[in-house]
């Protein structure tokens, strides 16, 4: 059977009002954008977590890697968008959750006893980042926790477009992987931590860097994702799902106008058209 | 919001296969809870399972995905000509715009909890059968789904732990105003597994009987296991009066603790509030509410407040269906929105199951018999771990 031809539907416009980027030899947004406009060279370092000094100890002691990871770039991003976390929505968007985590119940639940500390059980969740996330900030506005394997930043890009343009808020989007230890790391290899925070606005501001535009019907493609010509980053990029956003972070860094083609799902890439604001 | 219809509906869980056996569960009262008696678990509580699903043998080209919570999806999927009205459906719109967002808490973990018992002994090695992207990973549902149909538009999985399959709505709604799709599958799938029974468990958060949400004795939950599925369009130009729409939708977040509510349930009544502005209907015209009513101690007593709070003390009949069903986690949320549509459609307001005797320190109008009436509007309230909130206001047309 012949599908319908899709209606047109009307092009999706956000500004990127705020970056936060934390990955192998990349400690802040600042230092990505120098490295993907060329300005420095990519670093093969492994990524550094900051201590979450903006949870209470007690939960503090009890944050695993996505928390601290997805902490230090949700308020990097909130911070260069000039806004509080309080009335702000966030996509929270991760390919698995935390690896080390799931490990160490496992191990315990093929143990005899299968003992499991309450600790470890409500790490376990997927929206663990979103729920500390909410506690450090205080925020109560709606937090999305998704994923779609090695698509999750393409995925939750559209999640936060759609929800910037049609409830007409800002968003917070965080996409952040970490690495799993044996032997799950040989069933799933993810190399290091990689996390990445955008503030998509649905109109232009002072702290605007680029407008990105989804052509309805015509963002989800066939095409081939962009690579990246640097020998550190494009391992970067195909290694860890959440650096699958470096070719749109690259035309933010170079401030040059294009058709930029992500990672999304098994035969489908999206699309969108990134123009500098400054 | 403008409305959506729910096109078609089912739901599979401990008390039936489809929308003919769990309705006449409801109307005559029955819980499907039995002893735990889940492999591997030694543990003094009730589960709610479904029958025949380790029967169930995946189609050609999808075996890759095999694992107990993508053999309950297809189960699911089978009941109610559900398949064929997607493929009606995609034949109206185009495989491209038609989106797959299914909610799950925990999706083929199992398969990763028995991968960990057979290691190699020498290595630590995990067997070579073991495939994570297919069974573990949360979106391993929404793809086993999208590949069921052969869809080629946007698809992920919500996984907000107990409110996953409610914030599935969200999205969607989001995404068909958006003008991305003309139609959605949306709903929940989720199994049982070691990780929530022992982790429940190590919470204390299991009862050791059948659970008895808002009752004085309630003393935890009882885990089930669904799968429940939804076609969610536009509205078009001419209605049935027995159709179902999505009217209202509220999230919000706690911020409080990870495992427990707002003492006060203040993100609760959040959620609650924005459903009932987004469908432009007062607190009084909702007929009945289905609770989350997990029965832990706490989230009822906090659920209470906040549902007195918002709707009157001891006024809006409420109940929740959990001592039927089971607490399904990630699917609790589309589970209970098809009960939500059965009520609308049939008339019944569902009694609570195993609730003796309601908590008086709970100011609710809780039902502990069916109700049979006219319901023209009814919310959904699904809450979960890490203080995430989602209720829903669905409506009967005519």
């Amino acid at each position: 059977m012949t599908p319908l031809s899709p209606p047109s539907s009307a092009p999706l416009v956000v500004y990127i009002d705020g970056v936060g980027l934390l990955g192998p030899g990349i400690d802040h947004w600042e230092e990505g954008r120098r490295q993907l406009a060329g300005l420095a060279p990519a670093r093969l370092q492994k990524t550094v977590l900051p201590a979450p000094a903006a949870l209470p100890p007690a939960e503090r002691r009890r944050a695993g890697a996505t928390v601290k990871l997805a902490l230090a770039i949700g308020l990097e991003a909130l911070q260069a968008a000039g806004l509080e976390a309080a009335q702000v929505p966030s996509v929270f968007t991760s390919s698995g959750g935390d690896g080390l985590n799931c490990h160490e119940m496992c191990v315990a639940l093929a143990s005899p006893d299968k003992f499991i500390s309450p600790t470890r059980f409500h790490n376990s969740v997927h929206n663990a980042a979103s729920g500390y996330w909410g506690i450090a900030t205080g925020s109560m506005a709606t937090s999305s926790v998704l994923c779609a394997y090695d698509g999750s930043f393409a995925a939750g890009l559209l999640e936060a477009v759609a929800q910037a343009v049609v409830d007409g808020v800002p968003v917070l989007l965080l996409a952040y992987d970490t690495d799993y230890p044996e032997p799950l790391h040989s069933a799933r290899p993810v190399p290091d931590t990689f996390g990445v925070a955008l503030i998509l606005a649905p109109q232009r501001s002072a702290r605007s860097l680029a407008r990105c535009t989804l052509h309805g019907d015509a963002c989800l493609t066939g095409d081939p994702a962009d690579q990246l010509a640097d020998p550190v980053l494009e391992p970067l990029r195909r290694g860890i799902p959440a650096a699958r956003s470096l070719p749109l972070l690259r035309a933010v860094a170079t401030q040059q106008a294009g058709r930029v083609v992500l990672d999304y799902l098994d035969g489908l890439q999206l699309a969108l058209d990134i123009a500098p604001c400054a | 919001m403008q409305p959506l219809l729910l096109s078609h509906f089912t739901t599979t869980s401990c008390i039936g296969r489809g929308l003919t056996p769990t309705l006449a569960s409801l109307r005559e009262r029955r819980s499907g809870l039995q002893p735990c008696d889940f492999e591997g678990a030694d543990l003094a509580t009730w589960t709610g399972s479904v029958a025949g699903v380790d029967d169930e043998v995946l189609r050609d080209g999808l075996r890759a995905y095999d694992c107990r919570n993508n053999r309950l999806a297809q189960l699911g999927l089978r009941q109610d000509d559900f398949e064929q009205a997607v493929h009606q459906t995609v034949a109206r719109v185009g495989r491209q715009r038609m989106g797959v967002f299914l909610g799950t808490s925990t999706a083929g973990i199992l398969q990763t909890e028995l991968a960990y018992r057979r290691r190699d002994p020498v290595s630590g090695a995990l067997p070579a059968d073991f495939n994570y992207a297919t069974t573990h990973n949360p979106y391993s549902v929404s793809a086993f789904v999208r590949r069921f149909f052969g869809l080629e538009g946007p698809a992920m999985a919500v996984s907000s732990a107990c409110s996953s399959s409610a914030k599935v709505f969200a999205s969607a709604r989001r995404m068909l105003e958006a003008g991305l799709i003309d139609a959605a599958i949306v709903g929940g799938v989720d199994t049982l597994c070691l990780t929530t029974l022992c982790g429940f468990n190590s919470l204390g958060l299991l009862s050791s009987r059948p659970c008895r949400p808002f009752d004085i004795t309630r003393d935890g939950i009882s885990i089930g296991e669904a799968a429940a599925f939804i076609l969610l369009e536009r509205v078009p130009g001419s209605l049935d009066a027995n159709a179902v729409l999505l009217r209202g939708v509220g999230e919000s977040s706690d911020a409080y603790h990870m495992s427990s509510p707002h003492p006060q349930g203040l993100g609760a009544r959040l959620a609650m509030q924005q459903a009932l502005a987004s469908a432009g209907l007062p607190a009084a015209q909702i007929d009945y509410i289905n609770l989350h009513g997990t029965a832990t101690p706490g989230n009822d007593a906090a659920e209470g407040q906040a549902v007195a709070a918002l709707f009157g003390e001891l006024a809006t009949p409420c109940s929740s269906t959990k001592g039927a069903t089971g607490h399904t986690l990630g699917a609790a949320g589309a589970l209970e929105a098809v009960i939500s549509a059965l009520a609308l459609q049939q008339g019944l307001m569902p009694g609570g199951i195993n609730t003796e005797q309601v908590d008086t320190t709970l100011a609710v109008n809780y039902l502990l018999d069916n109700r049979e009436q006219p319901v023209s509007s009814v919310l959904s309230n699904s809450f979960g771990f890490g203080g995430t909130n989602c209720s829903l206001v669905f409506s009967r047309a005519g």
